[in-house]
């Protein structure tokens, strides 16, 4: 029998399952891919076969193509679904179970069993209620293998009802400018819109045309956002007292110019730290992430109680520390490409 | 405090002068006295708490959060004061109110070293991260929030609908938290009584010359010297140094406050001494001061060490004189404000005060030709000033001009480019750019040698913001490197050397002359020729 644990295998480009010769969120094409989500720093094209929601499946086919034909009608990746609480059998006897992450729509945790040991990879999550997707499931394992985006003790976000009420109250205040929030086209954007329509905003909300299909993808699964416009079918009166949303690098792109008096606002977690957004010139920061704040991440490690933590993308040296304190075993991987993009 | 803290982070994130302006405004006509009047002193940095420092606040971390998890922190955010307000762990339930900025400004104040550690925690207890983060700012001074002294008495100005010049002008003799100055602004009262308190007079101001010509009889030449201008007044036998902005700079130069021997006030450039700044004819009599770049070692200092004041002292090179001994000579002209001044020298100490000569031509042509000859005196130019001006404050057309020297000009080549604020926000509006450190054609390379953000119209800026986006190399934030394909004709004033710049120089006033779209880069000028300029 081999060494606890030599069967699962962190190397820079993602986690490997040896014995099924299988990657998890691998940042190169590979013949067999377990994906978390969908976002770019986890999910890529061009895997022989990908396993994943069937959420995270149609995300990718809109963003790589992924499981849809090539034009001589072959299909050159294939998508194999598992839904949340799913469990299939790998090659190597290795079973995976797909677990609700709580982080986008679609986004999964990975459960890993081989041999009688249990590994738990996060990818990324949170635990605050989000309308756009499955709450994060606390699951027991031996092994837990958690993001750290937001891994210092600063990060504590604030309950997102009071950021929704900072960007309604700058448009009450500003009835002849707009709002222009910077937003993550994949999840952020979509649960921003989710929770204005919950906090009673009901005008139509413009979109830069890089967020349409991803909206429509999220209503197709469920999920309400209310009447959506283009920017570009509108004139700026037209938009002035409304809400725009775009991804963060439009916020000071010329494209901006069209756009009556624009208040620039980001939603993200980098929000919290005022050089953040004043580097990126944001007048009106608004502090809503899609990972764990610190609280969640110890509260999750805590809950979980593993015997082994591992740490990826992120500042993992501070929850090293942390588990240090508590006397809990814990390494950092250096896994390589995985940051937050426009969180 | 919470209105106090909501204005300090809505300043933050604030880039529009405009709305800086109506956001004090707003606070200052809402908020109570004497709430906004040390809120004002706040903003303009006149608060000072001896007990408490950053490192108070960075030892009362020490005792609440891991010092592995607190240097990580402060590493990421940046700043000691932001990191504490987030770390501080909340408290279960909130003892007493929020406190008012009165009561902030009061306890902090009735801090010394030994009660601070015990008394500010319970204070931090009472307050959310925003209410903290605006304790320890306000506590520890620099706000650096981009509001200067200007912008504050602007905001007041514009909040009570008076003269800015006359805040300007009771300013000084006040103190924080300013009761009169908001009794007579905000309530209609009678203007503040500051007839026996040093105070700042806000300077008479020149225009550029530009394409007039003035005839030699109306106007009088005198040199603009490379200092700084400032005034220095002396009231009831206590003196106050004010710099052209109007700030309080007597603690940077004290050897300048007790030397005067009357009552006055007076208007020169200060200079410290050294051999560089002499005037072309008469060497002896204004012989003696040193380049700015001496004097810039001195600027901006809290404190003077006695080494600094025995190598580089200042005096005051004299132009003209406002007050004298209870007479005030605003209203006269020119040349009777000068020849009071002229008698006035003899009773001035010759070790901190000399007179600003004038400059005598014959006619127009005469004066250009002077002037041509000044540039190797590290001479900004002459200032030509009508002979019957009263002094008033401020710009008032056809009255003073300033007539600089023609700039210097370099080429150099565009490296890296960063976005404006306000209008230009979305514009890449402010050019980094550098001289070759030999020869380019056998591998040379560029070092930054200066930046600049001016001298360019709005269809350049499109032209030169397109260019940037087109040929970005990298992203750094809100910068840009670029490829090295653009040359711009750079205008400067002069050049000194500086441990700062990795060439090894700064500029003074950098500014686009000409954007040379035709030039090839590898025509731009070297390093060397630049650090010919210098004049050091």
């Amino acid at each position: 029998m081999s060494a606890p644990f030599s069967w699962i295998r962190p190397e820079p480009w993602g986690v490997h399952i040896v014995p099924a010769d299988c990657w998890v969120d691998p940042g190169k094409a590979v013949d067999r891919a377990l994906v978390t989500h969908g976002h770019a720093d986890h999910a890529r094209g061009g895997h022989g076969e990908t396993y994943a929601t069937p959420e995270t499946l149609a995300i990718m086919a809109l963003r790589y193509r992924t499981g849809l034909a090539d034009e001589s009608g072959e299909i050159p990746t294939k998508a194999i679904p598992v839904e949340h609480g799913e469990t299939i059998r790998l090659p190597g006897d290795v079973d995976a179970t797909y677990i609700p992450a709580g982080h986008v729509l679609g986004s999964a945790q990975i459960l890993l069993e081989h041999a009688g040991e249990r590994v738990v990879i996060t990818g990324d999550y949170k635990r605050r209620p989000d309308p756009t997707c499955a709450p994060f499931r606390v699951t027991p394992c031996d092994i837990f293998i958690t993001e750290a985006t937001f891994g210092l003790p600063v990060f504590t976000h604030p309950p997102i009802e009071d950021e929704i009420a900072k960007l309604t109250k700058a448009l009450t205040d500003n009835p002849d400018k707009s709002v222009l929030v910077g937003a993550y086209a994949l999840g952020k954007a979509q649960r921003v819109i989710a929770e204005l329509r919950a906090a009673g905003h009901h005008d139509p909300i413009y979109l830069h045309g890089a967020m349409e299909k991803m909206c429509r993808l999220y209503e197709e699964h469920g999920v309400q956002l209310g009447e959506l416009r283009l920017v570009s079918d509108h004139t700026k009166d037209e938009m002035r007292g409304s809400i725009i949303v775009a991804p963060p690098s439009a916020l000071n792109d010329r494209w901006s110019r069209r756009l009556p008096e624009p208040i620039t606002a980001m939603a993200s977690g980098w929000m919290l730290v005022r050089g953040r957004a004043r580097q990126r010139g944001v007048e009106l920061p608004l502090v809503i992430s899609d990972h764990a704040d610190w609280n969640e991440l110890t509260r999750t490690i805590d809950e979980v109680d593993p015997q082994e933590v591992w740490i990826t993308h992120g500042r993992e040296e501070a929850l090293l520390r942390w588990c240090e304190l508590g006397q809990r075993k814990a390494r950092a991987l250096a896994l390589v490409g995985r940051e937050d993009e426009d969180d | 405090m919470e209105e106090f803290a909501a204005l300090l982070d809505t300043l933050v994130y604030t880039t529009s002068r405009n709305r800086k302006l109506a956001l004090i405004a707003d606070y200052l006509r809402e908020t109570p006295d004497p709430d906004r009047g040390w809120a004002l002193a706040a903003l303009t940095g006149e608060l000072d708490f001896p007990a408490v420092k950053s490192s108070t606040i960075r030892n009362l971390m020490k005792d609440r959060v891991d010092p592995v998890l607190w240097t990580l922190s402060r590493d990421f955010v940046g700043d000691t004061a932001e990191t504490a307000s987030l770390l501080w762990p909340e408290p279960e339930r909130r003892e007493g109110n929020v406190p008012s900025v009165s009561q902030v400004v009061e306890m902090l104040g009735a801090l010394n070293r030994n009660t601070a550690p015990k008394e500010l925690p319970a204070l931090l207890d009472r307050l959310d991260a925003n209410g903290r983060f605006a304790l320890i700012k306000l506590a520890t001074g620099g706000m650096r929030i981009g509001i200067s002294a200007r912008l504050a008495k602007t905001a007041f100005a514009q909040a009570f609908d008076v003269s800015v010049d006359e805040v300007e002008e009771y300013w000084h003799a006040l103190q924080a938290p300013y009761p009169e100055l908001f009794a007579w602004g905000a309530d209609g009262g009678d203007p503040p009584d500051v007839s026996n308190r040093p105070r700042f007079r806000p300077f008479m101001l020149a225009h550029p010359l530009e394409d007039t010509e003035v005839d030699v009889a109306d106007y009088a030449a005198e040199w603009k010297w490379d200092g700084i201008r400032i005034q220095l007044v002396r009231v009831g036998g206590e003196s106050r140094l004010y710099s052209r902005s109007g700030d309080d700079i007597s603690a940077t130069f004290p050897e300048l406050l007790d030397v005067l021997p009357m009552d006055a006030v007076v208007d020169g450039e200060l200079l410290v001494r050294g051999a560089q700044q002499g005037g072309p004819e008469n060497e002896k009599t204004q012989g003696g001061a040193a380049s700015f770049n001496a004097l810039q070692q001195r600027l901006g200092r809290k404190t003077v060490s006695k080494k600094m004041l025995a190598e580089a002292p200042a005096f005051v090179r004299l132009y003209d004189v406002l007050i004298v001994e209870g007479e005030d000579l605003r209203e006269q002209a020119w040349t009777t404000r000068r020849a009071a001044l002229e008698a006035l020298m003899p009773r001035l100490p010759d070790t901190h005060f000399d007179l600003s000569s004038l400059v005598d031509a014959r006619d127009f042509e005469h004066l250009a030709e002077i002037r041509e000859g000044a540039r190797d005196d590290a001479i900004e130019g002459l200032m030509l000033k009508r002979r019957d001006s009263p002094y008033i404050a401020g710009r008032k057309v056809g009255l003073w001009y300033k007539w600089k020297r023609d700039p210097l000009l370099i080429d150099a080549v565009l490296m890296y480019a960063q976005r404006g604020s306000g209008k230009r926000s979305s514009f890449y509006s402010d050019y980094t750019f550098g001289c070759w450190d030999g020869d380019p054609d056998t591998g040379a390379e560029l070092l930054p040698v200066g930046k600049a953000y001016s001298g360019f119209t709005d269809a350049e800026l499109k032209k030169l913001d397109r260019l940037v986006r087109q040929t970005t190399l990298n992203r750094f934030g809100p910068v840009r490197e670029v490829e090295r394909t653009l040359v711009f004709e750079v205008a400067f004033d002069s050049v000194h050397t500086s441990k700062r710049h990795k060439s090894g120089l700064a500029m003074r006033f950098p500014r686009i002359h000409r954007i040379r779209w035709d030039k090839p880069v590898h025509e731009a000028d070297r390093i060397e020729s630049l650090r010919a300029l210098i004049r050091d």
